[in-house]
Formats: C-alpha cells, sequence, structure tokens
C-alpha cells in the first residue's frame, strides 16, 4: 500500500470517527434552550452576516451572563455555516431540529428567504416553528395554512404602503398623489417583483402613475434603467435593490442628474454598506427602515457597557456597532426572547420544546410597555401575534436619510394599514392551501 | 483517460467465480433498502439522499463527459428542465402516476440536451464547453423570467404538489429516499447497460479519436446527440429528485452555475469513465464541507480566533484536499480504492 493510499484510508477513519462521534464530546446541553444560529461567514454575502451574527450573539451573550439566562433557562448558541446556500442549511436544520445534547430546539430562524421556503414542506412535516423577521414569505401571513412559518415584522406589500404614505406625506396629502409618477427600480427576482402588484393597486387606489423597470441580477449596468426614468419624468423612485445593485443605482442616478434625495432605498438597500460605496452621491438618499441604526438606545447602551467594552463581543471591529445589520441582530434575538418569556408564562420557566415554540411565537405581545422594559424604544414597533397573523398586527418602518457618512432618522414609525392587503394575502394563501391540500386550521383560543 | 478496461492484475481472479457480481448487485440493493432502518433522519435527509442523487447527476456527465469525451459545463440547466418538467407535469396532468412524470421530464430534457448538443458537430473542448455554458444560462433566465413555469408564484419556486406512487405518501425522510434510491438503481442498470452495449463502444471509439471512429463505420454525429440526449436524461431525472426529493421546494436558481461546477468535479474527483466512481465523487462533495465543519465540534479550534476565520480554514482544507487528491490520484477515487483493494488482497499482488 502506497504512503499516499494509507494517509488517505487514516483520513477517512477519521472523518468516520468524527461524523458518528461528534455529538458525544461536546458539552452536555441539558436544561438549555437551543439556539441553532445559521451562519454565513463565508460566500457572497459574508459582510452583512458579520455584523448581524454579531448582534445575535452580543445579545444572547447578554441575556446569559448579566441576565443569567430568560427566567433562568441559559441559552446555548451552536453555530452551523450554511454559506447562503440552501443545501447547507438543510444540512443545519436536519442537525439542530431535535436539540442538540440534551438542549431544546423551540424555533429555527433561517436567516435566508430562500432557506425560509426551501423549509416549508420540511417544518410542516416535522413540526418545527421557521422564524424570518423582515425576510419571510408574505402569504405565511395566515397562520391558519402555514402554522409553523413566522414571517415576523415586515413585508414588501407593507413596504409599498408605507414608502407611498411617506411621498403622501411629502406632497401634502393623499389628494396630492394624483397625476404623481413613481418609478419602482426592481431586482428582477422573485423579492424584486413581489411589489408589482401592490403598487399596482395602490396606485390605482390613489391615481399616481405606477412605472416598474426591472434591474437584471446582479444590477451592476443601469445606464439605460436610469435614462428611462429620466426620460418618463419620474418624481419618485422606489429602489428595490440588493447587493451591488444598491450603490450603482445611486450612482448611475447622480450621473443622469436624478437627484438622490427623491430615491426611497428597499430595506435591504438601506445600510451603510448599501450607501457608502456610492460615496458623495449617496448624500441625500433616503431608506426604509426596519431596523433602525443608531447607538442611542437603552439596550445598545447597556450592550457597549456589558458586552462591548468588556470585549466579550463577537465584533473584530467595534465601528459595526449600532449599524443597521448589528441592530437587525439585536432585534432578531430579542423577538427569540421573547418569545420564549411568552412561553414561560404558560409552560413553566423550562427549555421549550418544538411544540411550545410554535404556540409561543404564535401568542406574542411585545407591547409599548415592554418595549420601554427593554429599553428598545425607537428600536422595535409594537409585535402582536395570533394564529390568524403570524407576521404581527401592525407593520411600521421608518424612514432614514444617509447624511454622507451615517443614517440620520426622518420620520417616526409610519403604520402600513394591515386591511388594505388582508384579504389579497388570505386569498393566496388559500389558494396555496388548495395546491397542496392543506386543511386550514381553526383558530380555537 | 481510463477506459472501462479492467486492470490485467485482477481480471484472471474475476473470471473463475462467475456472478460475483450479480451477487455484489442483489447485497447493494438489499443494503439499499435496509438503509432507512439504521439510518435516522439526518442521515437520511441531509447526508445520502443528497449524495446518491448528485452521484446520479455525476453518472448523467460522466455519460457524456467521460464516455464520449464531449465537455459540458451546463449539467445544471438539464437539472432545472426536469425539475420543472415534473412539476408543470405533475401540476397540469395530475392523472400521470409518478413513475410516468419523471419519465416524461427526463426525455423533454433529454431534448433540450439534443438541441444544445447540436454545436457538438461542428465544435470541440473548450468551444464547447461555451454552448453548454449558454443552456447554463438560459434555462435560469428562462425559469426565472416566465412566472408561468412556476405556476405564477409569488417567490417564483416550485414544490411538489403531491408525491405519491399508489396512494403511497412518499414525503416523509423514507419515503423520499426510497424513491431516490429505486430511481437511481433503475438508472445506474440503464447506465451500465448502455457503457456495456455497442453504442457504449462507440461513443468510447469517438472519444479516444473521433476521425478514426467515423472511418471504422461510426455515426459520429449521430452518437454524439445521443450522447447529449442519454446524458440529459439522467441530469434531468436527477433533477426532479433533487428539486422534489431533496430540497423540497426549488427554484430556478438552486441549478445555477455553481451546481454544473459541482457535478463536473464529482467526475472529476469519483473518475472519468465509471458509474460508481460518481457515488465516491457526490460523496466527497458533499460530506467533506460537513465532515469540516463538524471537526470544529470535536476539536477545539478556538485558537484560530473566530468562527469567521474558522469557516474560510474549511474551505482552504477542502480545496487543498481537492488539489492533492488531482495529483496524486488524476484517475480519481474510484482508482484509488481498486488500488487499495488490490493491496489488501495478497493474491492479487503475487498474481501481478
Amino acid at each position: 500500500m502506497s504512503l499516499f493510499t494509507k494517509a488517505m484510508s487514516l483520513a477517512t477513519a477519521a472523518m468516520a470517527v468524527t461524523l458518528m462521534s461528534s455529538a458525544s464530546f461536546a458539552e452536555d446541553g441539558s436544561g438549555q434552550q437551543l439556539y441553532p444560529l445559521f451562519t454565513y461567514r463565508t460566500g457572497p454575502y459574508a459582510p452583512s452576516f458579520i455584523p448581524f451574527g454579531a448582534g445575535n450573539i452580543d445579545y444572547l451573550r447578554y441575556i446569559n451572563e448579566v441576565e443569567g439566562g430568560v427566567d433562568g433557562v441559559k441559552i446555548l448558541v451552536q453555530e452551523c455555516e450554511t454559506a447562503y446556500t440552501i443545501e447547507r442549511g438543510i444540512e443545519c436544520y436536519e442537525r439542530y431540529k431535535n436539540g442538540y445534547n440534551g438542549a431544546l430546539t423551540a424555533a429555527i430562524y433561517p436567516h435566508s428567504s430562500g432557506l425560509d421556503v426551501a423549509l416549508t414542506d420540511k417544518a410542516r412535516i416535522d413540526k418545527i416553528p421557521i422564524v424570518s423577521p423582515g425576510g419571510g414569505q408574505n402569504i405565511a401571513t395566515d397562520g391558519r395554512v402555514f402554522p409553523y412559518q413566522y414571517p415576523l415584522v415586515f413585508d414588501y406589500w407593507s413596504e409599498a404602503q408605507i414608502i407611498v404614505d411617506y411621498i403622501a406625506q411629502q406632497a401634502g396629502g393623499y389628494d396630492k398623489l394624483k397625476g404623481l409618477k413613481i418609478a419602482t427600480l426592481y431586482h428582477d427576482s422573485g423579492y424584486g417583483r413581489d411589489t408589482i402588484e401592490p403598487l399596482g393597486i395602490l396606485a390605482k387606489k390613489y391615481g399616481f402613475e405606477d412605472i416598474q423597470i426591472p434591474v437584471p441580477h446582479p444590477g451592476e449596468q443601469q445606464q439605460t434603467q436610469w435614462q428611462q426614468i429620466r426620460r418618463a419624468n419620474a418624481d419618485w423612485v422606489f429602489l428595490r435593490g440588493w447587493g451591488v445593485m444598491t450603490p450603482v443605482a445611486i450612482k448611475t442616478a447622480a450621473r443622469v442628474g436624478f437627484p438622490a434625495d427623491r430615491i426611497i432605498g428597499d430595506i435591504w438597500s438601506g445600510s451603510e454598506d448599501d450607501a457608502r460605496p456610492a460615496g458623495a452621491a449617496a448624500k441625500g438618499y433616503l431608506a426604509v427602515s426596519v431596523f433602525p441604526p443608531g447607538t442611542d438606545y437603552g439596550i445598545l447602551k447597556t450592550l457597549k457597557k456589558d458586552i462591548l467594552d468588556k470585549g466579550e463581543s463577537d465584533l473584530k471591529d467595534n465601528s459595526k456597532f449600532g449599524t443597521v445589520y448589528y441592530n437587525y441582530g439585536v432585534i432578531e434575538a430579542i423577538t427569540f426572547v421573547e418569545a420564549l418569556r411568552t412561553g414561560h408564562k404558560k409552560f413553566g420557566n423550562r427549555p421549550l420544546t418544538a411544540a411550545e415554540g410554535q404556540w409561543a411565537l404564535e401568542n406574542l405581545d411585545i407591547d409599548q410597555k415592554r418595549i420601554a422594559e427593554l429599553g428598545a424604544e425607537g428600536l422595535i414597533s409594537p409585535l402582536k401575534t395570533s394564529i390568524d397573523n403570524h407576521k404581527g398586527e401592525t407593520i411600521a418602518a421608518k424612514i432614514i436619510q444617509w447624511n454622507g457618512q451615517s443614517w440620520d432618522t426622518r420620520t417616526d414609525w409610519i403604520k402600513a394599514d394591515a386591511s388594505l392587503f388582508a384579504d389579497v394575502i388570505k386569498a393566496k394563501a388559500a389558494a396555496y392551501a388548495k395546491e397542496k391540500g392543506i386543511q386550514p386550521r381553526v383558530a380555537t383560543n | 483517460m481510463t477506459t472501462l478496461q479492467e486492470s490485467a492484475p485482477s481480471k484472471p481472479l474475476r473470471q473463475p467465480v462467475f456472478g460475483i457480481g450479480t451477487i455484489a448487485v442483489v447485497a447493494g440493493l438489499i443494503a439499499a433498502f435496509a438503509v432507512p432502518v439504521l439510518a435516522d433522519d439526518y442521515w437520511l435527509s441531509s447526508i445520502i439522499i443528497p449524495m446518491v442523487i448528485m452521484g446520479l447527476a455525476g453518472i448523467g456527465l460522466n455519460l457524456l463527459m467521460g464516455y464520449t469525451g464531449l465537455v459540458s459545463i451546463g449539467s445544471a440547466a438539464f437539472m432545472s428542465i426536469g425539475a420543472f418538467s415534473t412539476y408543470n407535469l405533475l401540476l397540469r396532468a395530475p392523472f400521470l402516476p409518478l413513475p410516468v412524470v419523471l419519465i416524461l421530464a427526463g426525455l423533454i430534457a433529454a431534448i433540450a440536451g439534443v438541441i444544445f448538443g447540436l454545436p457538438a458537430l461542428r465544435i470541440k473542448g473548450f468551444y464547447l464547453s461555451a454552448s453548454t455554458l449558454g443552456a447554463q444560462f438560459f434555462f435560469e433566465w428562462l425559469f426565472t423570467n416566465f412566472s408561468w413555469f412556476s405556476n405564477d408564484s409569488q417567490s417564483l419556486t416550485i414544490s411538489a404538489p403531491r408525491l405519491q406512487i399508489l396512494d403511497y405518501d412518499l414525503q416523509s425522510a423514507t419515503g423520499r429516499y426510497y424513491l431516490v434510491i429505486a430511481t437511481t438503481a433503475l438508472l445506474i442498470a440503464l447506465a451500465f447497460a448502455i457503457v456495456k452495449s455497442r453504442v457504449g463502444r462507440e461513443w468510447m471509439a469517438i472519444r479516444d479519436m473521433d476521425v478514426a471512429a467515423s472511418v471504422i463505420g461510426i455515426r459520429v454525429a449521430h452518437r454524439k446527440l445521443l450522447s447529449f440526449g442519454i446524458s440529459s436524461f439522467f441530469l434531468g431525472i436527477a433533477g426532479a429528485l433533487w428539486a422534489f426529493g431533496y430540497l423540497g421546494t426549488a427554484d430556478a436558481h438552486a441549478f445555477n452555475l455553481d451546481k454544473s461546477f459541482q457535478i463536473l468535479f464529482i467526475v472529476i474527483i469519483g473518475g472519468v469513465a465509471t458509474i460508481f466512481g460518481n457515488f465516491l465523487g457526490a460523496a466527497f462533495i458533499v460530506l467533506t464541507p460537513i465532515l469540516l465543519d463538524r471537526l470544529s465540534l470535536v476539536i477545539d479550534l478556538s485558537f484560530l480566533g473566530d468562527q469567521g476565520a474558522l469557516a474560510n480554514l474549511q474551505h482552504i482544507i477542502f480545496g487543498t484536499i481537492i488539489i492533492v487528491l488531482l495529483i496524486k490520484e488524476p484517475d480519481g477515487l474510484s482508482s484509488l480504492i481498486k488500488r487499495g483493494v488490490a493491496a489488501l488482497r495478497p493474491q492479487a499482488r503475487s498474481s501481478g
């Protein structure tokens, strides 16, 4: 046997042993609540994950070390790298869906809209709640059809409403919308096309002209699109970008002479890394914000004192503290911890199972008073879920503006009128239930 | 490139025990069907199923690349055709049973394969890969831009409306495993039949020298197109299994260029012009990243500083293993295993 063959057989044997036995070496997790943290520290989206993951980890570390756990229950964070691919994500889901070494899984946050969709069928069979704050499937708002999907906090239909509300505010009233031209420049994907339908409905309702312009992925060339916007004489541009598309859009707008303060970015076009690469052209650029940046919130101050300043933060680059993605991570971790607290009230102060986690996520009620207790005033808006509504009853966002260095908050929470689209979404969910042969649940409590 | 010819030492050993192959196949089948008894959901859903399907896709490309010598980097496109065809057939022709749908989807992929294989009649090598690359981009664009293919779903994703054979529901991990393993077993048998047949031998003749092949009367153009068709048939069915037997829900981007390259690596790592080598290659591609990730659970690697460095280190190790493997074992894992087995058998060494 050659040396190489020997080495290969040894390596294979070692790997087999690793795979079989990894669980037995790891620490005992019994009595703890598992938080499987789906990471993408590698791959093209790693730069947004790094502060996002740190926000998550820092908040949970604070809960564990300073507050002594959630009602005394410690959270065990287990990372699993997905590299933002669905295959690796499914492996992570399968690895942690039944807990880990005694620690129970109450919910899984897939951290990817694609993975959220891919897990829909599996989660229904396994009865595991899948939670995607800000990135879930809008039709899954109907919890009767989607008992295990939680598209918490936000959706793009509400975003379209919020944009139109803001423009109406600026124009001086909804009646002034008549005759205005609002162009939507969207990433040509399922995500990007999601706002075509709601804007069509809104255009009919308020009488503005709705112009839809696609940008093919990845969007490094947008000269034609912006010339089209210019020719159409659009008053506002709603920029539904993703990745490199956003800074290119801002720069191209400047080149064709479209003012930055008339462009409103989508929530995924509204981070520091979206505006900064566009340089001076981005000054005045607006964006929708569900995860407001800044360090002036009570909880951020606490995290700075108890985690960051003690050198216990997951951040390597402290300038990322308080950025959009960091705060997004903190907000997400808050939804998880608050769901656990909700469950503890009903089931007792112990780690929750997936079934209990599902109940808790369906009965969340983070009201203004609770937000104040959390030190999260201004950071999050009230969140109340039910069997009928897995997203939250009131969907709200702020408008922020880039000052060349950082984001300034321009408005308070703008609330979307939930009643406007509720029936359309319900009808879509019903059609899905029919295609899949799902019997919608009936709300009993 | 290796041919199907067995190496000299092992040949005399094989002949006296006729039927050892049959016994191995029967044993393999029994083992394959017993797997769900031993393996839990995790093993089935996230390791065995993707490994088997990727191995099947590897066979698809290997028929084209290994046996006929035509390079393709559009394998994932043909997988996506299989997946989208299966979805639409299940949805729009609900009277068709699943096995029929899978075969039809494979045939649709085969037609697309023949069409995109046409340039192969005129061009070769790297230039041909450009044409298959065209298929890759064309179908990703097609399925993203025409929502009819995904039944106007908002997220442009497809998920199987029903997965059942004779009222037996295949949604569970075990059910999906049986669907995948049964389909794959049949297709492996088909692949063996093809490469051992006249067609297979003519493919290899074309691969080794197409001018010579045409001189001895092989219809080169016809055989090349047939190779594209059959290869795409395998890939199409693999794509349908990938979307519904493994992922559950998929969109066109699940079959992007990365996936095509993965299949190409499976063929190269597993062994060109082999059938079972593809499963070794698939095991390597699917398992290594997971193993490396799991390694961090066992060994304390905190000295590396942070999780980010660790995650990137995995890619470096993975790449290094591939490079070392290709330098040390250019014929792929299957030849390594063959030599390993031969080395463990003293008679084989003495007879050679």
